[in-house]
């Protein structure tokens, strides 16, 4: 007979009050477990899905002049000189110190070509990298598979008459266009595509690059951080950041994340609350029980040893039950609350060895004073008919 | 030298505006190896008396003096550790543990003593065999008799071989029968040398003891 043998009894002895703390206290882990794991689950989403938002870096030549242009209406600009970006820079880009960060880097190099009689802007671009950045893209047709393949835009196609499997011929060069692109509601509908390396020849401008665009969205990248690293490489390159796309989305995710803190506080609260109520209301039943341990000399510390000892026992069953109900819980939620269905839930060592903790935690926490009341109990008055 | 001395012995309970004095300076001596019943009418005094003596329940005034050491000049927590060492309590109402069976009831003082668990065992059923429950070792208080469920809070009481017995009406709820065997059972622990100080209303239980003390608001007659 130790002082656990006590605890441990006195548990089984009152199943449905220990179930019932219990659960108060599972149910608050669960919430937190759930939510925390949603978050970073969605929050892994989201970052496996910035491809597909675009780029939100782009690198063009520096230039003293000024845009004008403004909701897809251009009024031409002000240039007084206009350096190009040199292919072989390109691979300072992968060498920043957030390189880890980097999702793709598309290079591209635009010029005037006239096909059918009709000014068109040729766009070289290198397909693996553009068509990993932008997956919104429906193709009719196929991917171009080799240099003289072009993807067209929706105007472009209509504008031509061109379609899948047809031919265009832009300088004496004749191309099959192997897919049309769905109508994007952006400038893709007036582009003709073509390889990078044959728009350059096509275009003159054999190793030269008008312009990259790089995808390194994710949640936690320094993207401010980023862009200067990458200015530091291509000094002669005007480097901007896309703030907007990011910014909404992490914002969004950031106010998903808050409500989720407020809600895990607020149902721990209340789980603490009936953590506190039940083992206070398991003092109070116990006076006689408390009574008699203290007079047979027990010391003040020896019952809050009891108590407490009972009290992380439960805590440490709800945690456990705590996290495994609530990645259980955040494995059928995430389907409906990620974007992608096919969202990878998060698992986390860490989650579960907080989760346990927490409980344990705020189980003693909120056992605390129950135990220092029942330490505190005259036993005379405990026992009364001494 | 007595083992008990109390001394001026006065204590008063405060309820609002009115105070009662339960205890109105008591003397008594108790000698090593006596048996002493309590006696009195309700209110008297006699439980009151019982609870300073058990170190449980501070004096107004007066003093207590058992084995040598003034029970009430005993700094902070040293009071419960001399409970566990030299005292073992007999309650009217047995208060025995439910949850445990009458083995671990007996084993409860023993929970906080530097002992192994197979001297504990040993010690608890050579207490409930001293009571006569030896074959009821693993049985609930619930699956025990009133007499039985008795006899285990004496074995409780004495498994820590205890300098001092203190009972509070031990007999008060049990019938004729069983308070006689019960009684008995304390007459053959004090013929073993155990000191017992028993309080009860029952006239009858004093020819059980060596000595009987009257209570009468709150002054020995």
């Amino acid at each position: 007979m130790k002082l656990h043998n006590i605890s441990i009894n006195n548990l089984k002895r009152r199943k449905a009050k220990m179930a019932f703390l219990t659960i108060g206290l599972m149910v608050g882990i669960a919430t937190i477990v759930t939510l925390i794991t949603l978050t970073r689950s969605m929050s892994g989403d989201i970052e496996r899905k910035m491809d597909e938002f675009g780029a939100n870096i782009l690198i063009t030549p520096r230039s003293n002049g000024l845009a004008m242009n403004y909701g897809g209406i251009s009024l031409g600009g002000v240039t007084f000189d206009q350096s190009e970006i040199h292919e072989e820079q390109l691979a300072a880009i992968r060498t920043i110190k957030n390189k880890e960060n980097l999702s793709s880097v598309a290079p591209k190099v635009l010029g005037g070509v006239s096909i059918n009689n009709h000014d068109v802007l040729l766009v070289g671009v290198d397909f693996e990298n553009e068509l990993k950045m932008k997956q919104w893209w429906q193709i009719f047709g196929a991917e171009p598979k080799n240099v003289n393949e072009l993807l067209v835009g929706s105007e472009v196609s209509k504008i031509l008459q061109v379609h899948p499997g047809e031919t265009l011929t832009i300088k004496g060069e004749t191309f099959t266009v192997s897919g049309v692109l769905d109508q994007t509601g952006s400038q893709d509908d007036s582009l003709v595509f073509a390889s990078l390396r044959k728009a350059q020849k096509l275009l003159g401008k054999e190793g030269k690059i008008t312009l990259v665009e790089v995808a390194a969205l994710c949640s936690g990248c320094p993207i401010a951080d980023m862009v200067t690293q990458i200015a530091e490489k291509l000094p002669d390159a005007k480097v901007t950041a896309i703030q907007q796309v990011v910014a909404s989305r992490l914002k969004a995710l950031d106010q998903f994340k808050r409500f989720s803190y407020a809600m895990s506080a607020v149902v721990l609260f209340i789980g603490s609350l009936i953590v506190f109520v039940t083992m206070m209301g398991s003092v109070n039943e116990r006076t006689v029980e408390i009574g008699v341990f203290r007079a047979i000399g027990f010391r003040k510390a020896h019952i809050m040893r009891i108590i407490l000892l009972e009290a992380a026992l439960v805590s440490l069953l709800a945690g456990l039950l705590g996290f495994a109900a609530g990645m259980g819980s955040a494995g059928l939620a995430l389907p409906y609350m990620a974007e992608n269905a096919k969202a990878l839930l998060v698992w986390d060592w860490r989650v579960g060895v907080g989760s346990v903790s927490l409980a344990l935690l705020l189980g003693l926490l909120a056992s605390l004073y129950p135990a220092l009341h029942a330490s505190r109990m005259d036993p005379t008055e405990a026992l009364r008919a001494l | 030298m007595s083992l008990i001395n109390i001394t001026g012995l006065k204590k008063q309970y405060t309820s609002g505006d009115d105070v009662v004095e339960a205890l109105r300076g008591v003397d008594i001596s108790i000698e090593d190896g006596e048996f002493i019943t309590i006696m009195g009418q309700s209110g008297s005094g006699k439980s009151t008396l019982l609870s300073v003596l058990g170190g449980m329940n501070h004096p107004t005034s007066g003093e207590v003096e058992m084995a040598g050491v003034r029970l009430y000049e005993l700094p902070g927590e040293k009071l419960a550790d001399f409970r566990a060492q030299h005292l073992g309590f007999v309650f009217q109402s047995f208060h025995l543990i439910p949850y445990l069976t009458a083995a671990e009831n007996v084993m409860l003082p023993l929970a906080i003593v530097a002992m192994s668990t197979a001297d504990k065992k040993a010690a608890a059923r050579s207490a409930l065999e001293r009571v006569g429950l030896g074959n009821k070792l693993d049985r609930l208080p619930n699956q025990l008799s009133g007499g039985e469920q008795e006899r285990v809070a004496i074995a409780r009481a004495i498994v820590n071989n205890p300098h001092i017995l203190l009972a509070d009406e031990p007999t008060g709820n049990l019938d004729s029968a069983t308070s006689d065997s019960v009684m008995a059972l304390f007459r053959e622990l004090n013929d073993g040398g155990q000191t017992i100080v028993m309080v009860t209303h029952n006239p009858d239980n004093g020819k059980y003891a060596d000595r009987t003390i009257h209570l009468k608001d709150g002054m020995v007659i």
